[in-house]
This record gives C-alpha cells, sequence and structure tokens, in this order.
C-alpha cells in the first residue's frame, strides 16, 4: 500500500478538513477562535499568569487606580478593588467560572439534548410525545427566569449554576437533533441498515449521529457565549459563584457601588465578558458559514 | 385563520400552562428547609401553633392535593400570603407589575423605532459604511451583557456629564398621585409636564439598556427581511413603473419586510422579562423583577413561586401572539 493511499482522507475527513479551510479563511472568524483560544488558555494557566494572588486583600490599595492614572502602579495595571485585590489578576481567575460553567453546560446539555433528540425523532410515537411536551413545557420560561427560579431555590453555588442551567439548556440541541433526524430517517443508508438488521441504537448512534453532527457544533458554540452571559447574570445578581472566587458578573456588582469614584472595577471585568462572548459569536457565525454548503459562495 | 384553528391553538396551550404550573410548583416543593420554620423565625411559637400554620398553608396533605390546590387557587390569582411582607402576594405584584410593564412597553418602543429605521437603511444601502456598522452594532448588542451596559450607561449620563438620574422611578423632590401607576401617563393625565420630564428621564437609561438587545436582533431581521422583499419582481415592477424610491420601500417594500419584524418582536418582547430582572436591579427600578431579587435574598418563596408563574404565563401568551401575528399578516402561513 503507497504512502499516499495511507494518507488519504476519508470522505468525511476531507469534508470536515474543506469546512475547516473555509473557516480559517474567515480572517474575522478565524481571529475571533484565537481570541476564545487565549481565554481558555488564561483559565487553564491562571495560576502561572496572575501576577498577584486574587484573593489576597491590601486596604492600602483600595480602590487603587489603573497604572496609567495617577496613584496607580505597574504592579496591579488594572487596578484595584474595594478590598484592594488585584483586578487583573480576579479577571483572569474568573475566566475559569464563565469557561468551566460555558463548557460543563452546553457539554452535557448537548449530550443530553443529543440522546433525547435521536430517541424523539427516530423512535417517534409516546417517546416523541413525552419528549416534544417536556421540551414545549420548558419552552414556556423565559431563561433567565428559570434560571433564577431554581437557583432561588437550591441556593447559590458553582454545582446549582451548571444544574439550573443544563435542566433547560438541553432543549435547544434536542430540537436541532430531532428536527435533523426527522428528515434523515428516511434516507436510503439508515433503510439499508435497517433491513441489514442493525439495532435502533446502532442506527442513532452510528449512521445518523455522525451525520448531524455539523449543525449540533455550530448551535453549541453559539450557545455556550449564551450561557456564558446568563452565568455573569446570575453571579451579578448574587445568585452564581459565592465569593471570595472570583467570576466576571459578581466583580461587575461589587464595582456597582463605586462607579462614582472608581469606574475601573466595574468596567474591565465586564469588558472581558464583551470580549469573550462577542469573540463566540464571530467564530460561531464563521463556523455556522463554512459547516453550512449555502454559504461557500 | 379561522376561528376553529384560533380555538384549536388555544386549546393547546392549556398543557403547556398546566406543564408550567407543575414545574414552578415543583421548583417550591423540591427546595430544601421548612417553609413554616422560614414563616416562623425566630419568634417564639408552641408546637401546636406550628402545626395549625402547617394545616393552614396546607403543607400537612399529600403532594398530589397541595399541586392541585396550588393549580386551583393560582387560577383565581390566589397565592397565598407572602412570607416578608405579610400581605398576600397577589396584592404585593399587583402594586409592582405598573412600574415593570411601563418600562418594558418603553423598551419595546424605542426598540422598534431604532431598529426598523437601521435595519431598512441597512438594507437600501447594502454593503456600505452605514450597513458595516449597523451590522457591527447588532452584534455588539447581542454580546453585551445587560447589567454591564446599563453601568457604563450610569457611569456616562449620570456620573459624568449629570444629565440622567442614577436610579428611581421618579426624583424625591417630585410626587404624583398614581391614576393608572403608569407614571408617564399619570404625569400626563395630572396636566403636570415637569412631573413627566422628570419620570421620562428616570426611565430613558433603563428603557435603552433593556431594549438593547432586542434593537439589534430586530435590526438583523429586518434588514434580512428587507434585502428579500426587495429582489422581488414586484418591486422591480414598481420600478419599472417609474414610482419613486421612497414610495417604492414605503408603501410596497416595508409593508411585506415588516412581517418577520413584527412577529420576532412579540416573541422577544418575552425576552423582555428577563432583562427585567437585571434593568431593575442595576437602576435601582421599583418593578417585578427587582422584588423577585430581593424576594429570594429574604427566602420569600411564595412571592418567588408567583412571580415565576407569572412570567412564565405571560411568555407563553406572548409565544402564542406571536404565531397569530405572524399567520394574520401573513395569509400564505397556515397554522
Amino acid at each position: 500500500m503507497s504512502d499516499a493511499a495511507v494518507t488519504r482522507p476519508t470522505p468525511s475527513q476531507s469534508l470536515l478538513l474543506r469546512n475547516l479551510a473555509v473557516f480559517a479563511e474567515n480572517r474575522l472568524a478565524a481571529g475571533s477562535a484565537i481570541l476564545v483560544l487565549i481565554f481558555v488558555a488564561l483559565a487553564l494557566f491562571a495560576p502561572l499568569i496572575a501576577p498577584q494572588d486574587p484573593n489576597a486583600t491590601d486596604l492600602f490599595r483600595r480602590l487603587q487606580p489603573p497604572a496609567w492614572q495617577a496613584g496607580g502602579d505597574w504592579a496591579h495595571v488594572l487596578g484595584c478593588d474595594a478590598l484592594g485585590r488585584d483586578i487583573l489578576s480576579r479577571i483572569i481567575y474568573g475566566s475559569r467560572v464563565s469557561m468551566l460553567v460555558g463548557a460543563t453546560v452546553v457539554f452535557i446539555a448537548t449530550s443530553i439534548g443529543i440522546l433525547a433528540g435521536l430517541a424523539a425523532g427516530y423512535l417517534g410515537g409516546w417517546v416523541d410525545t413525552i419528549i416534544s411536551r417536556t421540551v414545549d413545557i420548558l419552552l414556556g420560561f423565559p431563561y433567565l427566569i428559570f434560571a433564577i427560579g431554581l437557583m432561588a431555590m437550591m441556593g447559590a453555588g458553582l454545582g446549582n449554576i451548571i444544574l439550573a442551567l443544563v435542566y433547560k439548556e438541553w432543549v435547544i440541541p434536542c430540537r436541532v437533533v430531532r428536527a435533523e433526524t426527522l428528515a434523515t430517517r428516511e434516507q436510503e443508508y439508515v433503510e439499508a441498515a435497517r433491513a441489514l438488521g442493525a439495532s435502533n441504537r446502532h442506527i442513532m448512534l452510528r449512521e445518523i449521529l455522525p451525520n448531524i453532527l455539523s449543525p449540533v457544533i455550530v448551535v453549541s458554540t453559539i450557545r455556550m457565549a449564551n450561557v456564558i452571559i446568563l452565568e455573569a447574570s446570575l453571579s451579578f445578581l448574587g445568585l452564581g459563584v459565592q465569593p471570595p472566587t472570583a467570576s466576571w458578573g459578581a466583580m461587575v456588582a461589587d464595582g456597582r457601588a463605586f462607579i462614582m469614584q472608581a469606574w475601573w472595577v466595574s468596567t474591565f471585568p465586564g469588558l472581558a465578558i464583551l470580549l469573550l462572548v462577542l469573540a463566540l459569536n464571530v467564530a460561531s457565525q464563521g463556523l455556522r458559514d463554512a459547516f453550512d454548503p449555502r454559504f461557500h459562495e | 385563520m379561522s376561528l376553529t384553528k384560533l380555538v384549536e391553538r388555544l386549546v393547546q396551550l392549556v398543557p403547556v400552562l398546566l406543564g408550567v404550573s407543575v414545574i414552578v410548583f415543583l421548583m417550591m416543593a423540591m427546595t430544601p428547609g421548612d417553609p413554616v420554620q422560614i414563616m416562623i423565625g425566630d419568634q417564639n411559637v408552641s408546637a401546636a401553633q406550628e402545626a395549625q400554620l402547617r394545616h393552614d398553608l396546607g403543607l400537612d396533605r399529600p403532594a398530589y392535593e397541595r399541586l392541585a390546590l396550588f393549580i386551583g387557587h393560582a387560577a383565581t390569582g390566589n397565592f397565598g400570603e407572602s412570607f416578608y411582607y405579610k400581605r398576600p402576594v397577589a396584592q404585593v405584584i399587583a402594586e409592582r407589575l405598573p412600574a415593570t410593564i411601563e418600562l418594558s412597553v418603553v423598551a419595546l418602543l424605542i426598540a422598534l423605532m431604532t431598529a426598523i429605521p437601521l435595519g431598512v437603511l441597512a438594507a437600501v444601502k447594502k454593503n456600505s459604511v452605514l450597513d458595516k456598522l449597523a451590522t457591527v452594532g447588532s452584534l455588539l448588542g447581542v454580546s453585551l451583557p445587560g447589567f454591564w451596559f446599563g453601568i457604563l450607561l450610569l457611569m456616562l449620563f449620570a456620573v459624568q456629564l449629570h444629565i440622567l438620574p442614577v436610579s428611581g422611578r421618579m426624583g424625591f423632590a417630585t410626587s404624583i398621585k398614581p391614576i393608572t401607576g403608569f407614571l408617564l401617563i399619570d404625569t400626563l393625565l395630572r396636566g403636570d409636564p415637569a412631573a413627566f420630564l422628570d419620570a421620562l428621564k428616570h426611565i430613558l437609561l433603563p428603557a435603552i439598556t433593556l431594549g438593547l438587545p432586542m434593537t439589534a436582533v430586530l435590526m438583523r431581521v429586518t434588514r434580512t427581511s428587507m434585502l428579500e422583499v426587495l429582489r422581488q419582481d414586484y418591486i422591480t415592477f414598481a420600478e419599472a413603473k417609474g414610482l419613486s424610491r421612497t414610495r417604492i420601500l414605503i408603501r410596497h417594500a416595508l409593508k411585506n419586510a415588516l412581517i418577520p419584524t413584527v412577529s420576532v418582536a412579540a416573541i422577544e418582547t418575552g425576552s423582555l422579562l428577563g432583562g427585567n430582572m437585571i434593568v431593575e436591579t442595576v437602576f435601582g427600578w421599583p418593578g417585578l423583577g427587582r422584588l423577585v431579587v430581593d424576594s429570594i435574598f429574604v427566602r420569600d418563596y411564595p412571592l418567588v413561586q408567583a412571580a415565576v408563574l407569572l412570567y412564565a404565563v405571560t411568555y407563553v401568551l406572548l409565544n402564542f401572539v406571536a404565531d397569530i401575528l405572524y399567520t394574520f399578516l401573513n395569509p400564505r402561513v397556515k397554522l
């Protein structure tokens, strides 16, 4: 067997590579993806990157301005909060909460959504009825209000935020997967697998799922931006991660009481949320364009 | 759309509303801690009084009976007594509701008045600087966290420029006897332009903050649908007839391009409900959203439960209205 034969990609691999090449050509989207990766690196290596201990208080540095303003100090580039904690270090550590909640919620919700959507779309009947009615009911709640209601009952904390968001988030990938499965289940290759006696589980997971994964991936990236804003909103309201753990939403809330004298306390964490969410939104639009053949021309 | 179809759609709402009520009930039922103990707090009560309170609240009954009672009571607007305010929940909510409705309506108006002209202009001047700015603006609009945007507006207009107030619905110096509870209307009805201006200044920043994501979404929808309409044959025909560009845009294109905008606006009005909690907290707006957030911290569960149910029912009804509007405006779509 020649080397060329060994390295030749399979049709699905070549499609993936072609789509990724289309994505990379979109400079704005590729740049945004790099920015997202920088945030991932910040979260992963926070202890190595953060210049200060994020929870170390120093009342002599209370509301110290950023380095370029009078009274600022380059050891605390973005200034300090009301307890004299370094804002830059807290932003770097805060990225861990946003990333962790965003990735975990989207991963769990997408996994549940895929299984429920496949079952509803492929099996139909009472399975579809139960899943679809549950989805309809959950869609009857405005997202933030549903999460706030649950957090009110379960109490604040990282684990509860993830649970509260997963409870509703799974319905979105579920709807996408169900619709895609309904369109795919009558395809010839599925019929062929059925004729060969393949089990329902095999058909759903091995035949249908690989062919409907692209839209699910695109939806997941879009949803991650939303989940990050929701987490920040819950933390802003005091229902998220509890002090002294740094989270961007809570940092913005902390600075609200000092907007008259210390603009930097709220501004920089908010800017971090905006940059990450914007980068995720632009990157996901690029992904959608690359993975949807209608946009290739 | 026939009346039968409308009734059919209304009937379909029933299981969703029931399901929503069950979930809200379960949220409360699964709450750790004993509601009776929360109500009693540090008061000194006997075991008999405690048992009586438990009986009065129906907590000594099985869960399915309590669920049926909850749904029955909710249907008649009876949500029990607030733990914190020691008054009927419905009464406390009714007092705060006008402030939230007023804020939402002004936010909706601001969003519509900004998004539609900008969306049309972006479509008409496709690929121009204006179009690109509108695209960037709409992307920013959906990416900006509302609570942060509100604080930025406060820092600029209230702290730096001193032209708009920081919080509340009205200044301390102004007072108006309520008629409808909507201050913008009440001040006009009382013939007090100074108070009207004061109320307007107070509502401006919260309404802009609340309406921003909606503006971004509506602008994109209007732009896309306007571009689609402008490609239609009847527009080319109108141009061939020699009609003026403005007439074609307003009389022929906009009318059809607005169909999805109106429908999305109805859906997005539902999303304003969630934003209310954030915006009311940032601007100290004394509405239902802030009441809910405050009630969470004092563990006033009946109030939180009633408010969550009210929000959810409103949201379901708004989505229903969006569906109906879309069908009504676009006769090609059948329910």
